[in-house]
């Protein structure tokens, strides 16, 4: 393994549930919603980790507590092994440039009143990196690595101006104009058409090597994962069930939420039929967690102790993980 | 094709929607049938026109939106000619529609309960309260829904059983055509795959024909008996499902599918397509796609392409017939 890069430890993230004023005043008992419980992992330098989940399964909170966009209420986010989770909001801003984001819609990412060319130039201001022509030849630069070109003409341009393929572009350059080493990239391309989710990734992959990037790539799209992840971690609840390299986790998942979800994802081949069964039901409420593993309700493999403890990661080989004492011990080795 | 089979003809349909620029040609000449009992998966990418087609069939449109000409035939009546009388007759009763967000579908104010009755006596005068719980009850059942659910609200229910609440809202009254807008776009993953086999249970039973609108081509692969891929307001190709994922032949089909993701496929990388989809204010002349088509040739820009027969595909392409 490279030299890491960022690592999570124990994050958590409880978002107290707004109730009215009376209920506040009344009721003792304070109610979460358990977004985030206890979650680590780490990401090498240069490396790609997937976090893959369904809605509500934690996924884009993590993304936002490492970039401390979101204040964790239990946890430690090391960046070069430097904790900045005790950074002060000062020191945060220094480090700001290096960690950068993608956020899923890029319509709603960028100014209305920017013109493309100010909207990626404005970090630079922001950080003071570079003004003037300095600032502008930089523009134009990283405009056209992202495949904005001509970008003296679309520099000028407003967002309702060019096509959504092209906005995601400018966010793009606008996340490593301050060439950053890390980006969190939150459904860089669910919003996208497929023509164009082809692109980006191929844009994305090929930055990547270009500007030396390291990307935790959120998704709930696990096709999309192979072709850009290096790793992924399979999120449920808030809560890790499975990580581990991508071959490895694809070719032979063990948690049987992950042999679910990979087996739910639509094929694009009309002889192709399903394996599993789809379980009944669907995800329980993050305000009152099921007890012990929070996959049990729905696990074919449930037994008792599965409603009791919340099982930790044990390794099954290779760097690969899984939260499964069930299966990961039925596999005989 | 045996002619008392087909369920729906629609002939040369036009819809636009004048706006302040210009006029929007959100359908451009687009004919296609469909037989009783035969689901039909509707490919494209966003404003392709595919939704559009969707809302004219029950003569939807929103206005400004309104079609300019065409027929659309359903049992050899005309549709668009249609008195507002006979079409709710035939809205819901014949043909029914579901759509991608089944929360804004349904209304927070009424239990589902509410939502059954009033939908069966909009069009079943004269049936009992008592009668029509039954029915929803019977509907619920039939969807792996417990019926001690129908006298909740929308809000206390997920996403996935919405989406069925609305299915059973739309079969209630035994339509022989289901058109469905995105269904599963609003759901996640496993939710999506219940649902895609929910549907695939109810038309076997029902022998209901369906129009499956989507823009992911994974999503009606196992489904569809043929798919009709859209681009730009016109049809690209039309082909039995196997036949089109087998051996597509219209440019765009086939940059289509080389650019969807296939888990369980081997692909280093994906094929990206140039440019974007068309303006269809001031559509590109000829053949829609040919300004994004690595294979286009000098008649591709003068003149559209008519639908063209090859292989049992039906594909509007110059590569495969010349001008008449």
């Amino acid at each position: 393994m490279n030299e890491e890069l960022i690592r999570v430890d124990r994050l958590t993230m409880h978002f107290p549930l707004q109730k009215g004023l009376l209920a506040n005043l009344f009721v003792r008992e304070k109610r979460f919603v358990h977004a985030v419980n206890s979650v680590s992992f780490a990401i090498a330098k240069g490396e790609v980790l997937g976090l893959v989940g369904e809605s509500g399964s934690g996924k884009t909170t993590t993304g936002r507590m490492i970039l401390r966009l979101l204040e964790p209420t239990a946890g430690e986010v090391f960046y070069k092994q430097d904790n900045i989770t005790a950074y002060s909001a000062r020191d945060m801003e220094c480090i700001r440039e290096k960690m950068q984001v993608i956020f899923q819609d890029p319509f709603a990412s960028l100014s209305p009143r920017m013109s493309i060319g100010d909207a990626i130039s404005h970090p630079l201001k922001i950080h003071g990196l570079a003004k003037g022509a300095a600032a502008r030849d930089m523009t134009l630069a990283i405009m056209e690595k992202v495949g904005l070109s001509p970008a003296p003409f679309l520099y000028r341009k407003y967002p309702h101006q060019i096509s959504g393929g092209q906005r995601q572009r400018a966010v793009i350059a606008r996340a490593l104009i301050t060439r950053p080493d890390f980006v969190v990239a939150d459904e860089p391309i669910a919003m996208a058409d497929v023509s164009v989710r082809a692109m980006i990734l191929d844009l994305m992959a090929q930055l990547k090597e270009e500007f030396e990037l390291t990307y935790l790539f959120i998704t709930h799209d696990l096709a999309t994962c192979k072709y850009i992840c290096d790793h992924i971690a399979i999120m449920y609840l808030g809560r890790i069930v499975e990580i581990g390299p991508l071959r490895s986790v694809f070719s032979n998942p063990v948690h049987p939420y992950t042999a679910t979800l990979l087996d739910a994802v639509p094929v694009p081949d009309p002889r192709y039929r399903r394996t599993h069964r789809m379980p009944r039901g669907e995800i329980p409420s993050p305000i009152d967690l099921p007890p012990g593993c929070s996959f049990h309700t729905r696990c074919p493999f449930a037994r008792e102790s599965c409603r009791v403890e919340v099982p930790a990661l044990t390794e099954v080989g290779g760097a690969h993980a899984v939260a499964c004492p069930v299966r990961a011990g039925s596999r005989g080795s | 094709m045996d002619h008392t089979e087909t369920l729906l003809d629609i002939q040369d349909l036009r819809v636009e929607f004048p706006i302040s620029i210009g006029t929007v040609r959100a359908v451009q000449g687009v004919s296609l049938t469909l037989k009783r009992g035969e689901v039909m998966g509707l490919v494209g990418e966003s404003g392709c026109g595919k939704s559009t087609l969707g809302f004219s069939l029950l003569r939807l449109l929103r206005p400004p939106g309104r079609i300019a000409s065409g027929r659309i035939l359903y049992h050899g009546r005309d549709i668009v000619a249609m008195e507002e009388k006979e079409l709710l007759a035939v809205r819901g009763t014949g043909i029914a529609m579901i759509f991608q967000d089944p929360l804004t579908s349904l209304n927070p104010l009424m239990s589902i309960s509410e939502h059954f009755v009033e939908t069966l006596r909009t069009h079943e005068k004269g049936i009992s309260r008592h009668d029509a719980l039954e029915r929803a009850g019977g509907m619920l059942e039939s969807l792996g829904i417990g019926t001690n659910r129908l006298h909740e609200y929308p809000h206390q229910m997920s996403g996935g059983m919405r989406q069925r609440i609305m299915i059973g809202l739309a079969l209630i009254m035994k339509p022989d055509l289901l058109v469905a807008d995105e269904p599963t776009t609003a759901l996640d993953v496993i939710v999506e795959a219940q649902f895609l086999d929910l549907l695939q249970t109810l038309r076997e039973s029902l022998n209901l024909a369906i129009i499956l609108i989507t823009h992911n081509l994974g999503n009606v692969a196992q489904l569809s008996d043929r798919i009709t891929v859209m681009y730009g307001g016109t049809i690209a190709e039309v082909a039995p499902a196997q036949a089109l994922f087998d051996e597509p032949l219209h440019p765009y089909t086939q940059g289509l599918l080389a650019s969807i993701p296939n888990i369980r496929l081997e692909q280093p990388r994906l094929h990206t397509m140039p440019g974007s989809t068309p303006d269809l204010v001031d559509p590109p002349s000829g053949c829609i796609f040919h300004p994004r088509c690595g294979r286009a040739m000098d008649i591709c820009s003068r003149q559209r392409p008519p639908a063209f027969l090859r292989n049992g595909h039906e594909v509007s392409c110059w590569l495969y017939g010349d001008a008449p």
